[in-house]
């Protein structure tokens, strides 16, 4: 039998029973069949009766958290989701290390909007640091209260008692085999109970909701799980094709749904001609204002439908300029917000008295996630209430959305993440839910809606286009008196970081909801110290005020590859008009002992010898290396990039990277050096191919000839990292923080070997040679 | 109009009524149940539909139903399982390579076919035989490793 033929694979009653996450309230024998009504009752928000048996999912409980079940095997619920980084394995250690149960023992249930609380869903590499902080507080408080039971039980004092793998055991007569007095188990003490313990909780929700208890969590000297290289689970179901994607979820009655998008952004359907689809079989169109989507009983048949219907569009004025003036455009636009975000010094005053004054401009494109395949939703709108299947990061924000999106309370909507086709920030998979939602709520059935290729890299929220000023100025012996980023360029939100409010999705726009656009973009994150400094940006108005597909939100890293991009680049700059080692340069400025340790331990991996920077070098190809550095959040990360540039074909062949990575206290080296790898090749990506372009109608890179990525025959010989471990410092995160520096690490590489700097990303070809020339 | 074709995949024949111009990746997606070929562009950029035919790495997604024929269609679900991997499945495993892995089925069907034809190949060969194909969160030196080890593996 396939998995085509199990549906119910995916109900919550079929979780429990598989899962192992039978737990019922304490002290009241019910039959299973008992408990997984309540638990759909309580899942859908219904009254009384449950929250009488089990703790209302909020939280401020314990077993909103965390579960014993009746085999001895724990359940995590846990509001945050993995998106390929292996974060399951990572919260699943530091959750059996608390709680002394065996790695294997724990189940991690993710990002389920009926399983788990809102914890902000894949967000800022915030996994580890902030969700996982709240799961090890968790794990702690279940250890705790379990102890105490055991005191209890065993009549020996907590603080006699040891726990391992789940079983508490008296200290004071450790070698009494003579029987079951001494040791109970959590399964004996709770299994299939639920905890019903309060937690001290912040009121907040999101990224950072924390709701810790009265324990203290282990000292890292006592750690047995966390710090170890555990494998990932979920590796084999996927090379065995055993595991389903959110693209492979089906539900009996399904029909697939198809959008339609305007040939000119921003026009809206002013006559469909359903006539000119009328031959194909159950065929269907949804049409409210600009939204525009048709259904099908097959696949092939609603992908037919899209292509053939006949849809005059309204005429409007073409939004976007052309690309070739976008720089331009960003330099002479009005300054809807500007923040100064750090400053000391006199900055004006330094620069008017100045000596000497180096200065540059850095240019960034718009850059699509282009996720591997389109993004793809199920959402089933029955008797008032609504079940969404999606890859996006952010569950409780698209419950949030679909419930905005159709008028429904929020605990009538529950979604349910799957793994979706990649997922790097703000992509399409919000937008998607949305748009499936009010299919479905339209037909009447369940719609699995996939966007097709030119949607999904065409029409997904883009990352931000910007240009970043960036300048130094001298005394008149040659020392540094004043520096000063400016980054000017689109919001990072111009639509949000999540389709949770209907202003920031395309079915929002297309059915008549007005964008808000938001204001935000960021600072260089470094510890350069100079007596006076000003970091600052500025935003400017979106290209088109509602469904654009150059509306801008968050792309991995959000704003941080371009920032730094900019900000490192210019570091160099600055080093080789100095006459110095690129290196010893920034050493004599940084701050931060950790930042300072990163480089030197990527310096000394890598074998730097200091030199100034660039070679004098002849030659077709040359080769060069470049360093950059970053912070982000508490990781510090330094990469140096060895490249070959060929001055003929102006192709940049990297050759190798050294990675220092500082996260703090380290859960999982394998998962993390994985991770890292993965930041790395995607940065090379974006520095050497990707770029947006567009025409003033709309974008025109839609698929992977237009919108070319890295190929493995270009990627590097080698990426090594040096993991620095801090285990008495609380970890922060690892899945952006490394590509942060890639672009300007490249650029560098390339100075040095050519001489030639690269100030407008990507390096294709064509502009280096033309940089070249 | 729709006509009735009989595809052998992963070793059993199934009868499908399908629009001959429709894609073979729909066909065993919707009709047949096996959902490890997965929609990446529809246009045969990137890889992620890939099967067998007749031992060759096609795309699915540009491959019409009707030009399937008798010719034997192996998925990535009939490549190998747990009790019996395919060494390219076990070096995935070993090497831990994917991330989201909605790309899976492009490298290793891809891959498969080509060290069937090639022992013993250089990183330079492996290379060659995977340019194209497509992976966005990167796993590309995890890629490497593990064609290189199952290329071992096969001696």
């Amino acid at each position: 039998m396939t998995k085509f033929e199990k549906p119910a694979a995916f109900s919550r009653r079929a979780m429990l029973k598989s899962g192992g996450a039978l737990v019922v309230s304490i002290g009241m024998p019910i039959s299973l069949d008992t408990v997984l009504a309540v638990s759909e009752a309580h899942a859908q928000g219904a009254g009384q009766f449950a929250v009488a048996l089990k703790p209302l999912l909020t939280p401020d409980q314990l077993s909103s958290y965390i579960a014993v079940n009746a085999d001895g095997t724990v359940s995590a619920f846990f509001g945050k989701m993995d998106m390929g980084h292996g974060i399951t394995v990572a919260i699943a250690q530091m959750v059996a290390e608390e709680l002394d149960v065996p790695f294997k023992a724990v189940t991690v249930y993710l990002g389920d909007t009926a399983t788990s609380v809102h914890q902000g869903g894949a967000s800022g590499s915030t996994g580890i640091q902030l969700g996982g902080k709240q799961m090890r507080m968790a794990a702690a408080e279940a250890r705790r209260v379990l102890v105490e039971m055991a005191a209890e039980r065993l009549a020996v004092p907590a603080d006699q008692l040891t726990v391992v793998d789940g079983v508490v055991q008296s200290n004071l007569d450790p070698t009494n085999n003579t029987g079951a007095a001494k040791k109970v188990s959590y399964a004996q003490l709770i299994g299939g109970r639920y905890f019903n313990v309060p937690l001290q909780w912040n009121k907040q929700y999101g990224n950072t909701l924390y709701a810790p208890g009265k324990a203290q969590p282990k000292k890292p000297s006592e750690y047995k799980i966390v710090g170890k290289p555990i494998k990932r689970e979920d590796v084999a179901p996927k090379v065995f094709a055993q595991e389903d994607f959110c693209t492979d979820v089906k539900l009996p009655g399904m029909v697939h749904g198809r959008m339609l998008r305007p040939p000119v952004a921003g026009a809206v359907p002013a006559k469909v001609d359903e006539s000119s689809i009328k031959d194909i079989p159950g065929v269907r169109v949804v049409w409210q204002n600009g939204f525009l989507g048709v259904v099908a009983v097959r696949e092939w048949d609603a992908i037919q439908a899209m292509q053939k219907l006949k849809v005059e569009w309204s005429q409007v004025k073409p939004p976007f300029p052309p690309q070739a003036s976008l720089y331009d455009h960003i330099r002479k636009s009005s300054v809807r917000k500007r923040t100064v975000e750090k400053e000391n010094g006199n900055v004006d005053d330094a620069f008017k008295s100045a000596a000497k004054v180096i200065e540059a401009e850095y240019e960034w494109p718009f850059q699509s996630h282009a996720g591997m395949g389109p993004a793809c939703a199920l959402v089933d709108v029955k008797d008032g209430f609504a079940t969404c299947y999606t890859g996006s990061q952010k569950s409780h924000f698209v419950q949030a959305g679909i419930a905005a999106t159709l008028e429904l309370p929020l605990e009538k909507v529950h979604v349910k993440w799957v793994t979706g086709p990649g997922s790097y920030g703000r992509n399409d998979a919000d937008d998607c839910a949305m748009d499936a939602a009010v299919l479905s709520k339209a037909v009447g059935k369940p719609v699995r809606l996939q966007y097709m290729r030119e949607q999904g890299t065409g029409w997904d929220p883009k990352g931000p286009a910007s240009i970043h000023k960036a300048r130094m100025a001298f005394d008149a012996a040659g020392n540094i008196t004043a520096y000063e980023f400016t980054s000017k360029g689109f919001s990072r939100v111009d639509v949000d970081t999540n389709g949770g409010k209907p202003q920031d999705t395309l079915a929002g726009h297309t059915r008549g909801v007005e964008l808000h656009s938001g204001d935000g973009f960021g600072v260089p994150a470094e510890s350069y110290e100079f007596a006076n400094k000003r970091l600052a940006w500025e935003t400017i108005p979106p290209l088109l005020d509602r469904a654009s597909p150059l509306r801008s939100s968050h792309l991995r890293d959000p704003v941080g590859p371009q920032i730094h991009f900019a900000s490192e680049s210019f570091m160099d700059e600055v080093a080789a008009a100095l006459n110095l080692d690129p290196i010893e340069f920034r050493l004599r400025h940084l701050k931060d002992p950790r930042d300072m340790a990163v480089i030197k331990a990527a310096a000394d991996k890598f074998g730097w010898q200091p030199r100034p920077a660039p070679q004098r070098q002849t030659g077709i190809k040359v080769n060069g290396r470049g360093i950059a550095y970053a912070q982000r959040n508490g990781t510090r990360v330094a990469v140096i990039a060895e490249v070959e540039v060929d001055r003929s074909s102006g192709k940049i062949q990297a050759r190798r990277f050294v990675v220092g990575h500082d996260c703090g206290q380290i859960i999982n080296p394998d998962g993390l050096a994985k991770c890292i790898e993965g930041n790395i090749v995607q940065g090379i990506s974006r520095t050497l191919w990707e770029e947006v372009k567009f025409n003033d109608k709309t974008v025109t890179t839609v698929d992977w000839i237009s919108y070319p990525i890295l190929d493995i025959t270009e990627t590097p010989s080698s990426i090594e990292t040096v993991l620095i471990n801090h285990p008495e410092i609380a970890p922060s995160g690892a899945g952006e923080p490394s590509i942060r520096p890639v672009a300007a690490a490249i650029a560098n590489a390339i100075f040095d070997a050519t001489g030639v700097r690269m100030r407008r990303v990507p390096f294709s070809p064509d502009r280096v040679r033309e940089a070249m020339a | 109009m729709a006509q009735k074709f009989t595809l052998n995949v992963n070793g059993k024949d199934h009868t499908v009524d399908a629009d001959p111009d429709m894609p073979l990746l729909y066909a065993l997606r919707n009709d047949i149940g096996l959902n490890n070929p997965h929609f990446g562009c529809g246009l045969a950029q990137c890889g992620a539909c890939t099967v067998h035919l007749d031992g060759q790495a096609i795309r699915s997604c540009i491959t019409p139903v009707s030009a399937v024929g008798g010719g034997k269609v192996v998925t990535l679900a009939g490549l190998g399982t747990p009790e019996k991997p395919h060494p390219l499945q076990t070096a995935y495993v070993e090497e831990q390579v994917p991330q989201c892995g909605y790309c899976i089925n492009g490298w290793i069907m891809t891959a498969a076919a080509f060290l069937n034809e090639k022992k013993k190949p250089t990183e330079a060969e492996i290379k060659t035989a995977l340019e194209g194909l497509k992976c966005r969160c990167g796993t590309h030196m995890g890629i490497l490793r593990a064609v290189k080890r199952a290329a071992e593996m096969m001696g």
